[in-house]
């Protein structure tokens, strides 16, 4: 086991090494950023000349990326053209969609497992019909419609909540951003959940609980439902990391000021230092959140070992 | 992703159609010191008089500082507000006197020397200001701001000299009648000694010497700003202050806007307009703000710049059916361009209607004509390039280009070249890479008509990025600049106006309207010809 977390960590640095070039070459070949400084005009070429000097990109491009990467790992990710550091503008933007993040995971496992697993017991009834025609329409529907109608319905018309989410977003004002960036993965979570729960309901080792006349929950939790996860877990841990970096839509909706806006905002105003910096930190998420599902088949599974 | 947005649109318009009815005020308590909240943007630059060069950040400045003239809300005549008196002689040399009692809100006095290290501050080439330029006309500039990249000789502009405490001098490398009023542009502001002293610290908290102070500032997020009770000057805040909000998207901001979330938005987002009557009446406001839209030509491509192009280029202008395309793309909340300027200059100031004449107005028949006496459009067509990625460019531009194919009965004469990003657009523009017209935005620094005319068509001016040249131009603009008095200077910048039009530097489009929605808490909301919210004059109810 030991020995298998430490391969894996060692297989994350060429991915690592791989990834960060990947971004940083791609926000390269936009172009000369500093010419959208200056508004509608030419960036007098002297100051521009410094500008370029101050955020290194007087340098040639693989000569910019060592450096950075060195930068990287003293834990300087750099400095935004509105002179923030990119750390300050993690260390404000992560928490706020790590919180949106669970709040949205905590929504899949809680009502796309129980879903599913209602449904899978009940194969073919009218609460299995209504729940998959339920699914299907969530994710058809993309979700900005659903955020914006569910924004002026409950924020505008009703007046349940605040439309937008405050600068602090607290918890309480996390949970309809929350829901509508979960969505569409609670519907599949509940998908999944439900083939895999109908599956497994015709297994031997089902019929053989329930022949030796165990009680029917603890059949259905520690034997179908402990079985039936392992592709329930997989689809969320790799979840982890989409939710994260796929917040953007969402984020804009609620005006939520986490990592989605600050990609979007580093991404227009072609500010490399911002956008490479968030990625990197998306990309060490998802590489984490992966080894984590690993080891999590190990535990739901005991019949998977890792030497 | 484009009909994404659309239904977007369509959603929220149908949404907030319905939820007009029930939409609500905000509460009705509190008296003059009570605070509202309004719509902002992330600033680009850092927030330094001489580093802000966009409208975001420019309200911010134009709250917690004030300069030596400050531009009249209404008209947008630079009326003193710090100088006591601007003295000259020869249009060269300035006297400057600052009013006595001014101090800023840290209690520090302003004298003349907080003018002088703020302008020196932002000359100077190791500070990075994004408006350096702007300290240009004054002497010594090319010292402390060698521009062709030799090596800086000065850290301080030698036509700048502190006299005593409340007067300094200026002296100008060029005659300049108009200097005293441009000083209202932020960029002259006055700086305090904490400026300078711990410049992280006033980075990230600003002291002016403003009608508000900060409060706190979450960058990125939120600023707090508070009516400073002490305030010396005239124009106190009529509200307790503003709580400054960032918005990614200006939808959002006006759905909170119809919540009660927000009492102030100062950018309608193009979709609501149609809603607009209807969700807020009369608490909605569109006037001229000093914005023109046109599209200029790239002159370093010769296929633009032989003789006879002119024509082409006049025959486009006619081709462009502008009342059509303001009526049903921008509802009015654009005006067709008549001249080259603005109205918010006033006839005194320079703007006339009719200057454009002929050549601005809908002729689809004469414009084909031109275009085939001038030898046609470069290999048949013209694409118009513009970035993609904000305002509504592209409906317009494909609207544009619409007209021209009806008026040329060609469907492939004419078509849009969007670019993903503005940064890359102004990129491809300073590397000179157009090949046929592009978006020409312009928003003044300040209401003179020099300021719409000089920087964009003057030779190898700062904004001329089709690198137009014409030496009658030129020297029109020198003698106008030279003029002490301001009837014939304007009267001499028509007339370069008018070479402007013989030629058709660049076509002009429309005048931008600034826009601006409230809720029922706030009266006495006006925007100021730079199209931002006078913030001191609104009352809260």
């Amino acid at each position: 086991m030991g020995r298998y977390v430490v391969r894996r960590l060692l297989q994350m640095i060429p991915v690592f090494a791989g990834a960060t070039l990947l971004i940083f070459l791609m926000v390269n070949v936009m172009g000369d950023p500093i010419a959208g400084l200056c508004g509608e005009r030419r960036c007098d070429p002297a100051t521009a000349a410094r500008l370029r000097a101050e955020f290194g990109l007087d340098k040639p491009v693989w000569q910019q990326y060592l450096t950075y990467m060195g930068n990287v790992f003293t834990g300087d990710f750099g400095t935004a053209f509105n002179g923030q550091e990119v750390t300050e503008l993690m260390s404000t933007a992560f928490p706020v969609t790590l919180r949106l993040t669970l709040i949205a995971i905590l929504f899949e496992v809680v009502i796309g497992i129980t879903l599913g697993v209602v449904t899978g017991l009940r194969r073919g009834r009218p609460v299995d019909t209504g729940v998959l025609l339920f699914t299907l329409v969530v994710i058809s529907v993309p979700t900005f419609v659903t955020g914006l109608l569910l924004q002026l319905l409950l924020g505008v018309k009703w007046g349940w909540i605040r439309p937008s989410v405050s600068s602090e977003a607290p918890l309480d004002e996390l949970l309809l951003p929350g829901l509508v960036l979960a969505s569409v993965s609670l519907a599949y979570v509940t998908r999944l959940t439900r083939t895999s729960i109908a599956e497994n309901r015709r297994s031997d080792y089902v019929r053989t609980a329930v022949a030796k006349g165990l009680p029917r929950r603890r059949v259905v939790t520690r034997h179908l439902l402990r079985n039936s996860l392992i592709p329930v877990v997989t689809f969320i841990g790799a979840d982890v990391g989409f939710l994260m970096g796929g917040a953007i839509v969402t984020e804009r909706i609620f005006n939520i000021h986490g990592v989605g806006y600050q990609l979007y905002q580093g991404i227009l105003r072609q500010n490399t230092q911002t956008v490479v910096g968030f990625v990197t930190v998306l990309v060490l998420v998802f590489l984490v959140a992966n080894l984590v599902v690993d080891l999590l088949y190990a535990v739901l599974d005991p019949r998977i070992r890792y030497v | 992703m484009r009909g994404a947005t659309h239904a977007r649109w369509a959603v929220c318009a149908v949404a907030v159609a319905l939820a007009a009815t029930a939409c609500g005020g905000g509460s009705g308590s509190g008296g003059t010191g009570a605070v509202l909240s309004a719509s902002w943007g992330d600033p680009q630059n850092p927030l330094e008089p001489a580093n802000t060069n966009e409208v975001q950040g420019g309200k911010v400045l134009d709250m917690i500082f004030r300069g030596l003239k400050r531009y009249d809300p209404e008209t947008g005549e630079a009326k003193d507000m710090l100088a006591e008196r601007i003295e000259t002689s020869d249009s060269q040399n300035y006297t400057v006197t600052v009013k006595d009692g001014w101090t800023f809100s840290n209690g520090e006095k302003v004298t003349a020397r907080s003018f002088v290290d703020a302008w020196n501050y932002g000359a100077n080439l190791k500070n990075n200001q994004r408006n350096a330029y702007f300290f240009g006309y004054i002497e010594g500039y090319d010292e402390v701001h060698p521009e062709d990249g030799g090596e800086q000789r000065a850290d301080t502009l030698s036509g700048l000299k502190v006299v005593d405490e409340r007067t300094f001098t200026v002296r100008l490398s060029q005659k300049f009648s108009g200097f005293p009023d441009t000083l209202g542009y932020n960029a002259f502001a006055p700086l305090p000694r904490a400026f300078f002293d711990d410049h992280d610290a006033w980075v990230r908290k600003p002291v002016g010497n403003g009608p508000y102070l900060v409060d706190s500032y979450a960058r990125g997020s939120q600023m707090s700003l508070r009516t400073w009770a002490d305030y010396p000057g005239p124009d106190k805040a009529r509200n307790g202050g503003v709580d400054l909000k960032v918005y990614t998207d200006n939808n959002t901001a006006y759905t909170d806007l119809m919540a009660g979330n927000l009492d102030l938005v100062d950018d309608v987002p193009a979709a609501q307009l149609k809603n607009v009557g209807n969700d807020l009446g009369d608490r909605y406001l569109s006037t001229p703000a000093g914005i023109i839209q046109t599209l200029a030509f790239p002159y370093y491509d010769e296929n633009w710049n032989r003789p006879g192009m002119e024509k082409v280029r006049r025959g486009l202008s006619m081709a462009i059916d502008r009342k059509q395309i303001t009526d049903t793309i921008f509802r009015k909340t654009r005006t067709p361009a008549t001249d080259w300027t603005s109205p918010v200059l006033g006839e005194d100031g320079g703007f006339k209607a009719d200057l454009c004449g002929e050549a601005c107005a809908y002729r689809p028949e004469e414009a084909k004509r031109l275009i085939a006496e001038g030898g046609g459009l470069p290999g048949g067509r013209v694409t118009l390039t513009y970035n993609a990625d904000t305002g509504s460019h592209r409906e317009w531009v494909d609207a544009v280009c619409n007209s021209i194919n009806n008026a040329l009965d060609d469907e492939r004469a004419c078509t849009g070249n969007p670019v993903g990003t503005f940064a890359d657009f102004r990129n491809q523009i300073t590397r000179q890479r157009m090949t046929g017209p592009f978006r020409a935005g312009w928003q003044m620094d300040y209401p003179l008509i020099q300021n719409f005319l000089q920087p964009l068509y003057y030779t190898n001016a700062s904004s001329n990025d089709g690198k137009w040249s014409d030496k009658e131009f030129d020297d029109l603009v020198d003698r106008a600049n030279q003029e002490t008095d301001v009837t014939r200077a304007v009267g001499l910048f028509q007339q370069a106006e008018e070479v402007v039009r013989d030629r058709m530097a660049a076509i002009p489009l429309w005048y931008q309207n600034g826009s601006a929605g409230w809720s029922e808490r706030l009266s006495d909301v006006r925007l100021n010809p730079f199209s931002v919210p006078v913030y001191d004059q609104i009352k809260v109810s």
